[in-house]
C-alpha cells in the first residue's frame, strides 16, 4: 500500500508530513491524523500490476466504455473478422449477467473470458487481473475488455489498460459528452457508432458530439462508422494498428502507456512496484 | 452506484490508518472530492453508515470538501475557474487547458480516539 511505498506523497503535501505535521491535536483533545491518500489506491494499485502484465507479454489492451447496447460487441465482432488473422485478439467482457456477450466473440474463434459483476456497475482492476488468469496472454496481442455497459461508474477505476475507447450511438443524442463529462473526458477515441441509423435520426449531428467532445478540453480524435454496414470501419482499424506500433516501441524501450485523461491517483502510480 | 464500492475502499484505509495509529475509535472522517472523480459526495454520505457499520469508525461524522473545477491554460498561460463539462481556458476560451483541480478522490484527514481518552 501507499503507506510503505509513499507514493502518496506529492510535492503539495511533502513538506508536512515530512516535518512531523501529520499529527495534530484538535480543540476537543481528539488527535487529528493527515492521510492524504487517493481513495482508488488499491484500485490503482491493482491497475499497476495488470499494465505490467500486459507490457511484459507484450498486450496492446484497450478499454470499451459505452451506455447499454451502443454497439460495443458489434463493433468487437466486426473487428475479429477483419483483423482476426492480422492480430491475435483476446477478449474480456464485463456484463452484470449472462455469458453471452463472451459467446458471441468465441463464436468468432477468439478467446474470451466473461466477468459477470452480478450488482457491481462497472470492472475493476481486481475482477480483471482474476480474468487474466484465464488468458494466455504470450499468444494475444491485442486484448479488448468490455466494461460494462454504463456512462457513469466504469469512469473512476484504472483497470490497468493502455487506451479508452468511448462509443456513442446516434440513437442516443449528440449531448451526451456534456452530459457525461467524466466518461468522455476519459476517451483517448470517441467513435460515433451506428452511422447506418443517421438518415433516419437526422436529429443526431456527429460535429456536434465533436463539439461537446472539445468543450471538455480534449484533443481525442472522433471516428463516425457502423459496425453494421462497414462504414468507416476501416479508420478504426488504423488507429488499431497504429497503437498496437505504438505499444511496440514502448514495450522495446521499456515504457509504458496510459490513457491520456487519468485521474491524478493513477498518474501517482506510475512508478514500478517490486 | 459505484459509490458502495468507494466507500468499502474508504473503510479499508481508515481501518488501516487506525490500527497503525493504535486508535481505539476514529471520530471523524474528512474527504475531499472534485466533480471531475466520477463520484456524487451525496452518496457517498448514504453509503457511509452501511460500509461503517460494526467497525471502528461507526457513528463516526464524514466530512465532504467539494473542491472546485479548476483549469491552467497552454495557450495564454492563465489559471481560471471552469464548469464540470466546460474546461475551456476562462481567458482566451482555448481548449487546450490542463486541469488544477476538479478530479481529487481522497481521504484527507481522521480524527481518533486512543484509549483512556475521553470521548
Ligand atoms: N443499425 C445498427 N445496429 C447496430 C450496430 N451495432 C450494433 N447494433 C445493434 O445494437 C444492439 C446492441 O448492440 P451490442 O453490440 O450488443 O451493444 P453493446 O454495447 O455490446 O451492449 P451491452 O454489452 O449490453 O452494453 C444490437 O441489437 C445490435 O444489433 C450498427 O452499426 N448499426
Ligand atoms: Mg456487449
Ligand atoms: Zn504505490
Ligand atoms: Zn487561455
Amino acid at each position: 500500500m501507499c503507506d510503505t511505498c509513499g507514493c502518496n506523497v506529492t510535492d503539495g503535501n511533502r513538506h508536512p508530513v515530512e516535518a512531523g505535521g501529520r499529527h495534530a491535536t484538535t480543540e476537543s483533545g481528539r488527535e487529528a491524523v493527515s492521510v492524504l491518500q487517493n481513495l482508488l489506491t488499491e484500485n490503482d494499485h491493482e491497475a499497476a500490476h495488470n499494465r505490467e502484465h500486459f507490457d511484459r507479454h507484450g498486450v496492446l489492451a484497450i478499454n470499451l466504455m459505452s451506455s447499454p447496447g451502443s454497439g460495443k460487441t458489434a463493433l468487437l465482432e466486426a473487428t475479429i473478422e477483419r483483423l482476426g488473422r492480422e492480430f491475435r485478439i483476446g477478449v474480456i467482457e464485463g456484463d452484470l449477467e449472462t455469458e453471452n456477450d463472451a459467446a458471441r466473440i468465441r463464436d468468432k474463434g477468439v478467446p474470451a473470458v466473461q466477468i459477470t459483476t452480478g450488482t457491481a456497475c462497472h470492472l475493476d482492476a481486481h475482477m480483471v487481473h482474476s480474468a487474466l488468469h484465464g488468458m494466455a496472454l504470450d499468444e494475444i496481442d491485442i486484448l479488448f475488455i468490455e466494461n460494462v455497459g454504463n456512462l457513469v461508474c466504469p469512469a473512476s477505476f484504472d483497470l490497468g489498460q493502455h487506451r479508452n475507447v468511448t462509443l456513442l450511438s446516434v440513437t442516443e443524442s449528440d449531448d451526451k459528452p456534456a452530459k457525461y463529462p467524466v466518461m468522455f473526458r476519459a476517451a483517448d477515441l470517441m467513435l460515433v457508432t451506428k452511422s447506418d441509423l443517421l438518415a433516419v435520426l437526422d436529429d443526431f449531428d456527429p460535429a456536434r458530439a465533436e463539439h461537446y467532445l472539445r468543450q471538455l478540453a480534449s484533443g481525442a480524435p472522433t471516428l463516425t462508422l457502423s459496425a453494421r454496414s462497414g462504414d468507416n470501419l476501416e479508420s478504426w482499424f488504423d488507429w488499431l494498428r497504429h497503437e498496437a506500433v505504438a505499444q511496440e516501441e514502448r514495450v522495446a524501450k521499456g515504457e509504458t502507456g496510459r490513457p491520456s485523461a487519468q485521474p491524478e491517483g493513477a498518474q501517482l502510480h506510475a512508478h514500478a512496484h517490486p | 452506484m459505484h459509490e458502495l464500492a468507494v466507500c468499502q475502499a474508504l473503510m479499508t484505509q481508515v481501518e488501516q490508518v487506525a490500527s497503525r495509529e493504535g486508535a481505539a475509535r476514529v471520530t471523524a472522517v474528512m474527504l475531499q472530492v472534485g466533480p471531475l472523480s466520477g463520484v456524487e459526495p451525496r452518496l457517498l454520505q448514504d453509503a457511509w453508515p452501511i460500509a461503517s457499520a460494526g467497525s471502528i469508525a461507526q457513528g463516526a461524522a464524514l466530512s465532504v470538501e467539494a473542491m472546485p473545477v479548476r483549469v491552467r491554460c497552454l495557450e495564454c498561460g492563465a489559471d481560471s475557474e471552469a464548469r464540470p463539462n466546460r474546461l475551456l481556458c476562462g481567458e482566451c476560451g482555448g481548449f487546450r487547458t490542463r486541469l488544477l483541480s476538479g478530479e481529487e478522490l481522497l481521504l484527507k484527514r481522521i480524527e481518533l480516539e486512543r484509549d483512556g481518552q475521553a470521548a
